[in-house]
């Protein structure tokens, strides 16, 4: 690609990426309501860690202020990552209009991606830092002691919401040849609520479940961005981690490539 | 001038898997069977720049699948299709920077966002140049009044704002030939006359091509000097509109008015559809009998006050086509 070509498609992208960030500001109420829920939620899993540490000091390498920032961490993070029912491609596919997508001058998936990680900045500043503060103010929580942490923290969430939309990117391009792909969807959810280290951190898994669990791409969602808010990984440890979730990204992305291909040619053969 | 869009021979078979008749139970779903449907089966024709065309047909008729192969979102089993110069299964992306397409049906819109933001984008996505975005977008917010709903979120819009959005959106890359999937859908009258009246604009001042798909014949009557009806997968009219009348139109009525009511008359070459007390309709072909014996042989049965003859409207005609009990079809 020419260096033309190059600065063309960033700023297009960059324009679909803006967006994607104004579709999620135009509903405030719906914001308010979701930032209510993450904090109700953030101190339902506080208490329980609470309760769990009373008698321990240290659980899988976390002591309690480490546990309760992972949860409100998480908590602030978790609609930036996206977990649960995004279905707007596979209801573009039922619906036919997957077609006129595909008949513009675009890469089809790279368009959702923007979009996507425009959609997550929007979430992570207005739904992930209320429900922080909030839980700061409650509970003791660890803040960064690096001031670098806070961009590689960032980073890190972005690269997660890249391996989180390249696994609904998947789901949903399910919808071309699944008429269930809902079932799909709630499956894939449940596996990634548990293995992303949502619903109880991955340091807690037992023996083997936790060395395989932090390898698989699930991690690199959510476990690692809270860990790098942490400083569990540092220096060394975090740039590979960082390239953890890289990788992961690429590689899913690039299966997606392979599925939207396909997904392509069925279209072009078989009419959808 | 070459044509536009030229079609021959264009073929689209799908390989349709059903149950086998009369296999039941696990039988049934073991013993699947392939059949071949052929969607769009043999049709030819070319569209020369300029032109408007109405393209229509039954529902299930071949008519979008047609429109896929000539968008290239659709691959053609056999035949030959080249639109603007291109082959467009094999070129589509570039292929899209001639074309604009409108649907009825959806949107093409940022639901959430002000329509301006769905226009800037296209900028982007067709690399526009700034000068010549700027000159295409005011003509069209002006001649589609769009001026006061520029700052409006789609999803805001009544249906007949958003399908002027919708064409505005579909023509800022300047395409040489628009798709137009029933525009004037769900919409009422005085919106429809001004979307008719844009389209003939538009096709006046900047020569672009048009073809059109719809369910409402007087889409057609009031913009496509010509019209295509495909039916089954294939093409059985290709002409003007007028001229349909010539083609299927052989169906006349004889409305007689007696001096006194009369049990229905019976006189050979017609069939009486409707009495109603002194008034009788009389069906008849025109290329079975003429009027003047058919007048002549009910003048000798019954005393006759007054007559008239009725032609068909076009919009009956092709409802008799699209129920396939067309009496002039050659099939």
């Amino acid at each position: 690609m020419s260096a033309r070509a190059t600065c063309d498609a960033a700023s297009l992208y960059w324009q679909v990426g803006l967006r994607g960030f104004r579709r999620y500001a135009t509903y405030r109420a719906a914001t308010f309501a979701g930032v209510v829920t993450n904090t109700v939620f953030g101190f339902l899993r506080a208490y329980v860690f609470v309760a769990l540490f009373s008698g321990h000091a240290d659980v899988g390498g976390y002591d309690l202020s480490d546990t309760l920032t992972y949860t409100f961490v998480s908590q602030g993070i978790i609609m930036a990552i996206f977990l649960w029912g995004w279905w707007e491609i596979a209801l573009g596919v039922r619906s036919g209009a997957v077609v006129t997508d595909f008949s513009r001058p675009i890469d089809y998936q790279f368009y959702w991606l923007a979009q996507d990680l425009g959609r997550s900045v929007y979430h992570l500043i207005f739904r992930g830092i209320p429900p922080f503060i909030v839980g700061a103010l409650a509970f003791h929580l660890r803040f960064p002691q690096h001031p670098w942490t806070w961009l590689a923290f960032a980073l890190s969430v972005e690269l997660g919401v890249c391996v989180s939309f390249a696994l609904r990117f998947m789901v949903n391009l399910s919808a071309f040849w699944l008429l269930d792909y809902r079932g799909v969807g709630t499956i894939m959810q449940a596996v990634w609520t548990f293995f992303s280290g949502f619903a109880i951190p991955i340091a807690f898994f037992p023996g083997a479940l936790r060395t395989v669990s932090e390898m698989l791409p699930f991690a690199a969602m959510l476990a690692t961005p809270v860990n790098v808010f942490l400083e569990k990984a540092q220096g060394l440890d975090l740039a590979a981690a960082l390239a953890f979730q890289a990788g992961w990204a690429v590689v899913l992305l690039l299966v997606g490539r392979l599925m939207l291909a396909a997904a392509t040619r069925k279209v072009v053969i078989q009419g959808g | 001038m070459a044509p536009i869009v030229s079609v021959e021979n264009l073929e689209k078979r799908f390989a349709v898997s059903r149950k086998r008749q009369g296999a039941r139970g696990l039988l049934g779903k073991l013993a699947r069977e392939t059949i071949d449907v052929r969607a769009v089966d043999g049709i030819s024709f070319s569209i020369q720049p300029g032109e408007m065309v109405g393209y229509i047909g039954p529902n299930g008729a071949g008519k979008s699948t047609t429109i896929k192969m000539l968008t290239g979102i659709l691959v053609p089993s056999s035949g030959l299709v080249r639109v603007a110069g291109l082959d467009p299964s094999r070129r589509r992306i570039e292929l899209t920077r001639h074309i604009g397409m409108v649907f009825g049906q959806r949107t093409q819109l940022w639901w959430d966002l002000p329509l301006r933001d769905s226009f800037d984008l296209l900028r982007y996505i067709y690399r526009v140049p700034v000068e010549r975005f700027r000159v295409n977008l005011d003509t069209f917010v002006e001649l589609l009044d769009l001026g006061p709903v520029l700052d409006t979120p789609v999803r805001q819009l009544s249906l007949g704002q958003r399908m002027r959005g919708d064409l505005a959106a579909s023509l800022l890359h300047d395409p040489e030939i628009l798709y137009l999937d029933e525009p004037t859908i769900g919409l009422d009258v005085v919106v429809k006359a001004r979307i008719r009246e844009f389209l003939a604009e538009l096709n006046r001042e900047r020569g672009v091509t048009v073809l059109l798909t719809t369910h409402d014949i007087s889409d057609i009557e009031r913009l496509c000097s010509r019209v295509m009806i495909i039916d089954r997968g294939h093409l059985i009219y290709d002409g003007s509109l007028s001229a349909i009348k010539e083609r299927f139109g052989d169906e006349r009525m004889l409305v007689v008015d007696l001096e006194e009511p009369a049990p229905p008359i019976d006189v050979p070459g017609a069939i009486v559809e409707k009495v109603d007390g002194p008034r009788q309709w009389l069906r008849f072909h025109r290329s079975e009998t003429t009027a003047a014996a058919l007048i002549a042989a009910v003048a000798a049965r019954v005393r006759l006050r007054d007559l008239t003859i009725e032609e068909p409207e076009i919009e009956d005609i092709v409802r008799r086509i699209y129920g396939g009990a067309d009496p002039g079809r050659a099939r």
